[in-house]
């Protein structure tokens, strides 16, 4: 693999009691690719992203982000919230995880909090209304209403999010983790529950992201027409350790995924594919 | 889509509703006239007494068991009929449009109705000194509400131990306006920082407890406080409290009728009414000071994280959002207000004892932001207004007073199940500001 890599997972283990989620896994993720992580329910796919955003710590095993600037964050020794702030990855989660009670708006402005943080001079300065932080609040509104537009939802943009249909969910929390100006975006399961009209607008914007954020995209997905659309590399698991990886093409031809997706044996399923061929 | 929503169908599905209600009415008016039956059934029917001799007689008063079950019968209906009208989740469809715009402009105009009405109370009742205690009282709780919503309101934390910030604020003030002779505009600001310090204290050990485990610390934290009060005899004064805290000031002139005093000053004839009103408005100033920055600080980004912490502390921290600093600023904040309002009980009462900070002073103020509704500014002064005023209300009642007072709150809760202002206002919005409902509107977890 070529070395500009956004993202390097290297010898990645989670152990949980005597259960092994997630074993020896390593990968790289390109820089302004979109890499997959698929394989069979309770694969460890999502202890995975647990593990990258921080959620939770690795048994052992590093995880390598460079940002543009070259420069290198150990995301392992950082601890949950950092990971967003200082290393830039955000994420959505399997189940959505919006405010509901918050408006599609405010959604987008909290996304945006340590910059307007700042920009309130902690607090100090908005509670006064000073001038500059009115300007930052302008910007913020600016920057979420940008990303209203993107996604379609501009006109229920005062709407409660725990109103707004499923599919609006789904792509306001993306909307939301790109708020955040993340350098890495994992998507665990952004199709779940989506037609096949949505799953279809959904791969245009993960792909319309990528080109114009310069954004990395790390998937998790089951939906198995998004990610041979946009994927530009896959990662195949299956309980806990890599079974397979590369170009869409391949890991669709890969008798261990098959096998895998199938549940057959592996001997059975190169035997299968043998006498086909 | 309410007006528009009730087209043939939906009416068919609320007369089907309405017959299978009326046997399910009926129902569970005989499971509680049965309860009411066995559980009165001792304490009523029969009454029993110590006799001349020291023996036991006793006499049966099925009369009035019978009345009693009956009462119960009766009201279970009338509980659920009532239920069914104005019914919290019904309530919207049943009410006309028309009627709930009409509703909805009172409701825009019931907040600077009452702003001027406060206003105006020491002018109106200028002679009636125990309406203008009354109103400092309230005004009191309602400046602690607000103080306690910030903490339970918007960040959805449950403290159980408000009272402890306010006793922290009045006994910062009381010791050091006695011992240093501080005044009060000095100390006022300190007894707030001492109150907000002892907040982040609070904060600390309960950061990772959620829920129960939250209130119970919490709980505990205000007992130590007193305690501690209690016991520290050497600086509190223990049980005996502190006495001769200097009255507050005009920014310097007394409110006396000594010589160098506002009335003699002003050359006016010295009333003690005087003091009562400048209180009035000192603790109004306060209070109103106590919303403008909840106000404000719901609009910047630390008081939109502390909404956001309520609806989804795990979202939070994905966005980044440092949910420890979060949590201490919401506590720290609403220990701050309960501060200031304590240095100004201090102030009106000249003494102050451990006494007047016992739990039931948290219990009373965490009812107050429930009933108005969490969150709600407007709600926690109208549920202020409603359980100090109408406590007051009912004191004709003598030992019934509490019982009614008990009842009344039921029903308001049956009725309004989220607080009397159940619904959340966006703190931004591009075109509409829409009131969110309370469905969706999460409660924290603590």
């Amino acid at each position: 693999m070529s070395g500009d890599c956004i993202l390097t997972i290297d010898h990645l283990t989670m152990r949980f009691g005597g259960i092994v989620a997630v074993h020896d896994l390593s990968f790289d993720a390109e820089r302004r690719k979109i890499t997959a992580l698929i394989g069979p329910n309770g694969a460890g796919k999502t202890t995975v992203f647990n593990c990258i955003t921080g959620f939770y710590k690795p048994t052992s095993g590093t995880m390598r982000l460079t940002h543009d600037d070259r420069r290198d964050i150990q995301l392992e020794r950082l601890n949950d919230f950092r990971i967003s702030k200082q290393a830039k990855v955000a994420r959505t989660f399997q189940n959505i995880r919006l405010f509901p009670g918050m408006t599609a708006l405010e959604n987008l402005m909290v996304a945006q909090h340590n910059a307007l943080m700042r920009a309130s001079g902690l607090t100090f300065l908005g509670l006064i209304g000073a001038p500059s932080w009115r300007t930052a609040e302008k910007r913020a509104i600016d920057q979420a209403t940008l990303w209203l537009d993107r996604i379609g939802l501009i006109d229920r943009a005062d709407d409660a999010a725990g109103n707004l249909p499923y599919g609006d969910q789904r792509r306001l929390e993306i909307a939301r983790a790109m708020c955040t100006e993340p350098a890495l975006l994992c998507l665990d399961e952004p199709a779940a529950g989506l037609n096949a009209r949505e799953s279809a607008a959904l791969s245009e914007l993960l792909l319309s992201i990528r080109a114009d954020h310069g954004v990395s995209i790390l998937l998790i997905e089951h939906d198995m027409s998004v990610v041979m659309e946009i994927s530009d590399h896959v990662v195949v698991m299956d309980y806990g350790v890599k079974i397979a990886e590369g170009t869409p093409q391949n890991v669709r031809d890969d008798p261990k995924v098959i096998a895998a997706y199938l549940g057959a044996d592996e001997e059975e399923a190169i035997a299968v594919m043998e006498s086909g061929t | 889509m309410t007006g528009v929503g009730v087209t043939a169908p939906a009416l068919e599905a609320t007369q089907v509703s309405r017959a299978a209600g009326v046997a399910f009415i009926f129902k569970k008016a005989v499971i509680s006239a049965l309860v009411a039956l066995v559980l009165f059934s001792l304490m009523i029917g029969i009454r029993t007494e110590a006799g001349p001799a020291g023996q036991l007689i006793y006499w049966t008063r099925f009369g009035d068991l019978a009345a009693m079950v009956a009462t119960v019968f009766g009201g279970s209906i009338v509980v659920e009929l009532l239920r069914q009208w104005w019914g919290p989740v019904d309530t919207v469809r049943i009410v006309p449009p028309r009627v709930q715009s009409t509703l909805a402009l009172a409701r825009r105009a019931i907040a600077p109705v009452l702003l001027v009405f406060t206003f105006l109370v020491p002018v109106i009742f200028y002679n009636e000194r125990y309406i203008l205690d009354l109103g400092i009282l309230v005004l009191t709780y309602v400046m602690l509400g607000w103080g306690l919503n910030v903490v339970v309101g918007l960040a959805g934390l449950l403290d159980l131990g408000y009272v402890a910030f306010y006793a922290v604020g009045a006994y910062s003030y009381a010791l050091l306006a006695t011992t240093f002779g501080l005044s009060f505009w000095v100390c006022l600001p300190l007894a707030g920082i001492l109150a907000a310090l002892w907040g982040v204290l609070l904060g600390f050990p309960v950061l990772r407890l959620r829920g129960d485990y939250l209130a119970i610390v919490t709980l505990a934290f205000g007992e130590i406080i007193r305690l501690v009060i209690i016991n520290w005899q050497s600086l509190t004064g223990g049980p005996n409290g502190v006495t001769g805290i200097p009255r507050p000031t005009l920014f310097g002139i007394p409110l006396t009728p000594a010589d160098d005093g506002l009335a003699a000053r002003l050359g006016i004839e010295f009333s003690p009414t005087h003091r009562i009103v400048f209180l009035f408005y000192l603790i109004l100033a306060l209070a109103l000071l106590t919303n403008w920055v909840t106000i404000r600080l719901r609009r910047l980004p630390i008081g939109r994280a502390w909404e956001a912490l309520r609806e989804d502390e795990v979202a939070c921290r994905a966005l980044g959002i440092n949910t420890t600093t979060t949590k201490l600023t919401a506590f720290a904040t609403g220990a701050m207000f309960g501060g200031f309002a304590g240095a100004f009980f201090a102030t009106r009462q000249g003494f102050i004892s451990p006494e007047s900070f016992t739990f039931q002073e948290s219990a009373l103020v965490l009812a107050i932001v429930v009933l108005g509704g969490m969150g709600s500014q407007l709600g926690v002064a109208l549920a202020a207004l409603a359980m100090i005023g109408g406590f007051e209300l009912f004191r004709g009642l003598d030992q019934y007073r509490m019982l009614v007072f008990g009842l009344a709150m039921v029903l308001l809760m049956i009725w309004r199940p989220r607080g009397l202002i159940g619904h959340r206002a966006p703190t931004v919005f591009l075109r509409h500001s829409h009131a969110i409902s309370s469905d969706l509107v999460k409660e924290g977890h603590g």
